[in-house]
């Protein structure tokens, strides 16, 4: 019995492949809970697919080769949010739009603010707030 | 009593006794007043955020055969050349050509005055287009080049208006969302935003202007600059709460530095979705300890200074003075207020961890002996008002 773990997968896919049901395939063929956070699926273009997959190890290597029989490439190490240490002026102006708490002011002595990318959800609600472009998305 | 000179001579011989504002506030109450104001010579306060009334004069140097500008851009941005030939003034709000502003609502502002301005000192390789009319001793009528801050004989940074003594907190009345200098506010006083760094900012703990004036000395993003002037829209005169501290925006200070010797890190442009374009500035100030009452003074602390609460979708663009609440900085950076008995989210646009750093990294320079204090040539005005704009039809 392998370890149930889910797995952040962003798929970019070119336009021929959109029309598949690949999500049908990973939930009904290797019983994968799916979440998807963000996508773009727009016919007769490029398109993407950012979501979490939760399931038995062993079903979720079978389904990356399921889908790397696909024109699609894959990103299972990556973020689609990234937020650029350099970059932040440590305002917190982002912090109550995080609905999550990724973005955060731990000490409240040095106020400095921190990220942490396990919790965020790639709502983008920071990349439209912060005035020092800190928090940018990969799409 | 200490006077100016005294503790130049402490610092020059490297014993001055320097603390932030951040660690004299507990010093001072272990210590006690007296004992404290004999021991510390000098006082750091210091800001970081958002000053849009910002910008800088440039001197390019002349070309062969020469130009007098009439027009300029320094990445697609317009800079101001009504001076002498080769003399612009770029501004921290100015937009870059053609951007689209609020055309697509809100617009994105992505690049402006204020990142130009940080492009420069960050030592970046810029373009600068400029034209000309032509006339006998400036021929040349087109220019395009590019340049760095090196390349320049001066890069003045000149900014009217620095380092509010207090500011509003900015909160939605509406039930649409507002995009704003102060952020985005959410419908239905979801969120609030604030704008100080309270305990730490320098005319918060000189708040009746006894050390800090016309021709102090200042560290301004690095480097050694003074105030030049009181701020634009300079108002002592204005609600104080018992300790003297405003309780609405009041004082402001005219900044000026050399540009070559800042740093990038304490100098950023900034964007607001829906508003513009603007820049963030690091200010630090240090506040000699002259007698006890002035001791006294830095040692205030958030829960002690107070902000209005002002809503930014109807009282403020009207201008009806309206304020809905007080609140103290200590509650603003707890994450939450309350307004007419209702909880509201804070968010934060100036750096306390930023203020933080250059209050220390200034008393360090004070403590080595590279940075000294300096008397005012002239006070900034205590009792001046903050006069509205009347609309007047007809010429009187």
């Amino acid at each position: 019995m392998s370890e149930t773990v889910t797995r952040k997968l962003m798929l970019f896919f070119p336009t021929c492949e959109c029309e598949k049901p690949i999500i049908y395939h990973l939930v009904k063929d290797y019983d994968l809970v799916v979440n998807v956070f963000r996508a773009k699926v727009t016919p007769k273009e490029e398109g993407y697919l950012v979501l979490d997959v939760t399931g038995q190890d062993t079903n979720i290597t079978l389904a990356l080769d399921y889908l790397r029989t696909f024109n699609i490439t894959i990103n299972d190490s990556g973020k689609g949010l990234t937020w650029d240490e350099t970059r932040c002026c440590h305002c917190g102006h982002c912090v109550p739009f995080c609905p999550t708490g990724a973005l955060s002011i731990p000490d409240p002595a040095t106020r400095e603010v921190t990220f942490d990318s396990d919790a965020c959800i790639e709502c983008l609600a920071c990349v439209r707030v912060c005035p020092y472009n800190a928090c940018v998305s990969t799409f | 009593m200490k006077t100016y000179e005294q503790i130049n001579r402490k610092i020059e011989s490297g014993t001055a006794v320097v603390m932030t504002a951040d660690e004299i506030m507990d010093y001072v109450d272990r210590k006690g007043l007296d004992a404290a104001a004999a021991e510390v010579d000098v006082v750091t306060t210091a800001t970081f955020g958002p000053m849009c009334s910002s910008g800088c004069t440039l001197n390019f140097g002349h070309s062969q055969p020469k130009i007098r500008m009439t027009e300029a851009w320094i990445n697609d941005v317009p800079a101001y050349t009504g001076l002498a030939a080769v003399d612009v003034f770029l501004g921290a709000t100015q937009l870059r050509h053609a951007d689209p502003a609020n055309m697509d609502y809100p617009g994105e502002f992505r690049y402006g005055g204020g990142h130009v301005i940080e492009d420069l000192v960050a030592g970046k390789t810029l373009q600068l287009f400029a034209l000309s009319y032509g006339t006998d001793e400036y021929p040349r009528r087109e220019i395009r080049t590019y340049f760095t801050i090196d390349d320049l004989n001066q890069a003045i940074m000149v900014n009217p208006r620095n380092c509010y003594q207090n500011y509003n907190v900015a909160i939605n009345d509406s039930d649409t969302t507002r995009h704003t200098y102060m952020g985005q506010l959410e419908p239905n006083r979801r969120n609030a935003n604030y704008c100080s760094a309270g305990q730490l900012s320098p005319l918060l703990n000189d708040p009746l202007y006894e050390t800090i004036g016309i021709g102090t000395r200042i560290w301004l993003a690095g480097a050694q600059g003074h105030i030049y002037a009181e701020g634009t829209q300079h108002a002592g005169h204005c609600e104080r709460s018992g300790n003297d501290v405003p309780m609405e925006g009041a004082g402001t200070l005219g900044l000026t530095a050399d540009m070559k010797e800042m740093n990038a890190a304490f100098i950023r442009g900034a964007s607001f979705r829906g508003y513009g374009v603007s820049l963030a500035v690091g200010v630090g100030i240090p506040i000699p300890i002259l007698n006890a009452d002035i001791l006294k003074r830095t040692c205030v602390r958030d829960a002690e200074i107070m902000a209005p609460v002002v809503d930014y979708s109807h009282d403020y663009p009207e201008k009806t003075g309206r304020v809905l609440a007080h609140v103290s900085y200590a509650q603003l950076r707890s994450g939450e207020i309350e307004v007419e008995g209702k909880p509201v989210r804070v968010g934060s646009l100036s750096s306390y961890h930023k203020a933080l750093e250059i209050a220390t990294l200034l008393a360090d320079e004070i403590r080595r002996g590279e940075f000294r204090v300096s008397e005012p040539l002239r006070k900034l005005p205590a009792n001046r008002s903050m006069r509205p704009l009347t609309i007047r039809p007809e010429p009187s």
